[in-house]
């Protein structure tokens, strides 16, 4: 798939993760627009895994940290085909298997997570069985820069050092808010890249709305020895003009006019990319 | 922990003193993992209180050091179970059940991996080390959580047959650990099976349910009761969840009064779980719970400790002559 037909499912995905945040009155709209991109890249050029190999043994394995913006997670493994995306109309709904943190019942999905600092813990030990089988599989995890926040990361983030696990990859949804505000303002945990590189790590920054970087990063190969960290610098509700940046947006639901309007700006932005 | 007058007792019938239930587990895990390369040990600077050196030194592919990072520890346990290793997280209770809860409950239970956690030196082991390291609160708050066995041995035959099973389980497990030596309660052709509990003494005045490192107490006071003509039942419950619920039933029906006792906070354990069990069903039937009061824990050896809270065999004998006495005579 080309950078140009990426973007144009990007465009797509977010279009369809917003009519389901409407559809069920519910969802985090503004994490999930921002990390749409990585799961598109992750997705469908990255990850070795797909319906079809999801028991093989060896498949990469994804686990997302940050749970809470399940639903880009749930509409980007619907479009490669883990299941029919008409199932997302049941999103929330009583008994529905689609609620709003990624569980095990839905295919392609690893591991229950929505508590945050958990993935990355969970992906050490992931990681350590693949070294112990010599297996050839890499585990990747997603992380919010809020997220970061919750000390478990850092033990984990010290282990995989330790371990010099260079099979696994930590990204971060860098998009400098989380649900009261600005990171910075909540509680620092700025400068990211040097914290990750004192811990041990190979830090790669990059746009997080870029598939060429973001690509490059993904498969370049690992410093041997050492686990890498991809800081993707990304906007919170990228491709919504009036979500991008505000905080509100964290798990705010577009009444019927925000809707149309996002949809219509995300109309036009497919036609740009669709002729350039 | 057994004093003198406890010793006789046991020697009269017949029981020999084994080594901890710990090390127990330890040599377990270390013959299962010898034959089975998947087994892996999982510690937080606890290989040395969990007696987990020498498999360290056997095995040392097959042991995962995170440091003292108990929360890293429930997750990378989840992890590689979920990658089809067979782990044994191995933490003090204390630890394991409390900073890591929410490891547990997400991690493990929720996302349903075949993970085993060992709480070791567990209830007041650490007696006089204070409530830090007391666990009295890890059988309530693991009850409550869907998911997940929770395995208290007696003895050390409990031990090894309990390390046997969570390794065959496809779900999670709980085990639960002290570490003084054992009498061995169990003749060698017993059966062990999560779930089933196992009659050690039969007898109608009265039932005594117990678990863990309290099971031996009870039977010394179950003797101790016979010679003044009582008989009692003794139950060993080494597994509280899921509860042999017709065990305790039947212990409420055929005895006169049921008594409990355990290594753990009254609040939500054992006593409560055989509690819940009879009234539901409507067994009216005197009853006790003999555990740790909702207090500032006593603290000193665990001998001590388990003499203060009448969970030695004298105090169980007490409790369940008081207990009849208010029934009436036989
Ligand atoms: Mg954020």
């Amino acid at each position: 798939m080309t950078d140009q037909e990426l973007q144009r499912k990007s465009i797509e995905l977010r279009k369809t993760l917003l009519r389901v945040i409407f559809n069920a009155g519910a969802g985090h709209t503004g994490g999930g627009l921002s990390c749409l991109d990585i799961l598109n890249v992750l997705y469908n050029r990255v990850l070795r895994v797909s319906p079809e190999t999801f028991n093989d043994p060896h498949r990469d394995r994804y686990v997302q940290s940050k749970g809470h913006s399940v639903e880009a997670l749930y509409v980007v493994l619907a479009d490669r085909g883990f299941f029919p995306s008409s199932q997302l109309d049941t999103l929330c709904h009583y008994r529905s298997p689609f609620v709003g943190h990624p569980t095990r019942k839905i295919p392609g999905i690893e591991m229950n997570t929505g508590a945050l600092g958990h993935g990355l813990s969970i992906c050490v030990g992931m990681a350590l069985a693949a070294r112990m089988d010599a297996a050839p599989y890499r585990v990747f995890t997603l992380l919010g820069d809020g997220e970061l926040a919750e000390g478990s990361n850092w033990e984990a983030a010290m282990a995989a050092a330790h371990y010099r696990l260079d099979n696994l990859i930590a990204l971060i949804d860098h998009n400098t808010l989380q649900i009261t505000g600005p990171t910075r303002e909540v509680c620092c945990n700025e400068p990211l890249d040097e914290k990750w590189r004192a811990f041990g790590w190979t830090v790669r920054t990059v746009n997080g709305h870029d598939f060429a970087q973001l690509t490059t990063a993904l498969q370049t190969p690992p410093e041997p020895g050492k686990p890498t960290c991809v800081i993707a610098n990304t906007v919170k509700g990228k491709g919504v003009s009036f979500m991008e940046g505000v905080a509100k947006w964290h798990h705010g639901v577009p009444n019927k006019a925000e809707l149309d309007q996002a949809l219509a700006e995300l109309d036009a932005a497919l036609s740009v990319a669709s002729v350039s | 922990m057994f004093t003198p007058a406890a010793k006789a007792t046991a020697e009269k019938l017949g029981l020999t003193l084994g080594h901890p239930n710990l090390e127990e587990f330890a040599a377990t895990l270390e013959e299962l993992a010898r034959a089975n390369p998947n087994i892996i040990a999982v510690t937080s600077d606890s290989r040395g209180s969990g007696k987990l050196g020498p498999f360290g030194k056997a095995l040392p592919k097959q042991l995962v050091e995170v440091g003292i990072a108990e929360q890293n520890l429930v997750g990378v346990t989840a992890g590689l179970a979920a990658c089809g290793k067979k782990p044994f997280g191995v933490s003090p209770a204390c630890f394991l059940t409390a900073r890591s809860l929410e490891q547990i409950k997400n991690d493990v239970c929720y996302s349903d991996v075949p993970a085993v956690l060992a709480g070791i030196s567990a209830g007041v082991s650490y007696g006089a080390l204070g409530s830090t390291h007391h666990s009295l609160h890890d059988i309530a708050t693991l009850r409550a959580i869907h998911n997940i066995s929770i395995v208290v041995p007696a003895d050390n035959f409990e031990t090894h047959e309990a390390v046997r099973a969570a390794a065959r389980a496809e779900h999670p497990v709980y085990l639960r650990f002290g570490k003084a030596p054992m009498y061995t309660l169990h003749k060698p052709d017993a059966r062990f099976e999560i779930g089933k509990a196992i009659t050690l003494r039969e007898g109608t005045d009265a039932a005594l349910i117990a678990t863990g490192e309290t099971v031996v107490h009870c039977l010394l006071a179950a003797a101790q009761l016979a010679e003044r003509g009582i008989q009692c039942r003794v139950i060993s419950m080494h597994t509280v969840k899921p509860l042999d619920v017709d065990a305790v039933l039947r212990a409420g029906r055929e005895c006169r009064a049921v008594i409990t006792a355990e290594e753990h906070s009254v609040h939500g354990g054992l006593g409560e779980a055989c509690a819940a069990a009879l009234l539901r069903a409507g067994v009216h039937v005197p009853f006790r719970i003999a555990g740790i009061p909702d207090e500032d824990t006593v603290t000193g050896a665990q001998a001590d400790i388990f003499r203060h809270y009448g969970l030695s065999m004298e105090g169980l004998t007490a409790t369940v002559t008081a207990a009849l006495s208010r029934i009436g005579p036989i």
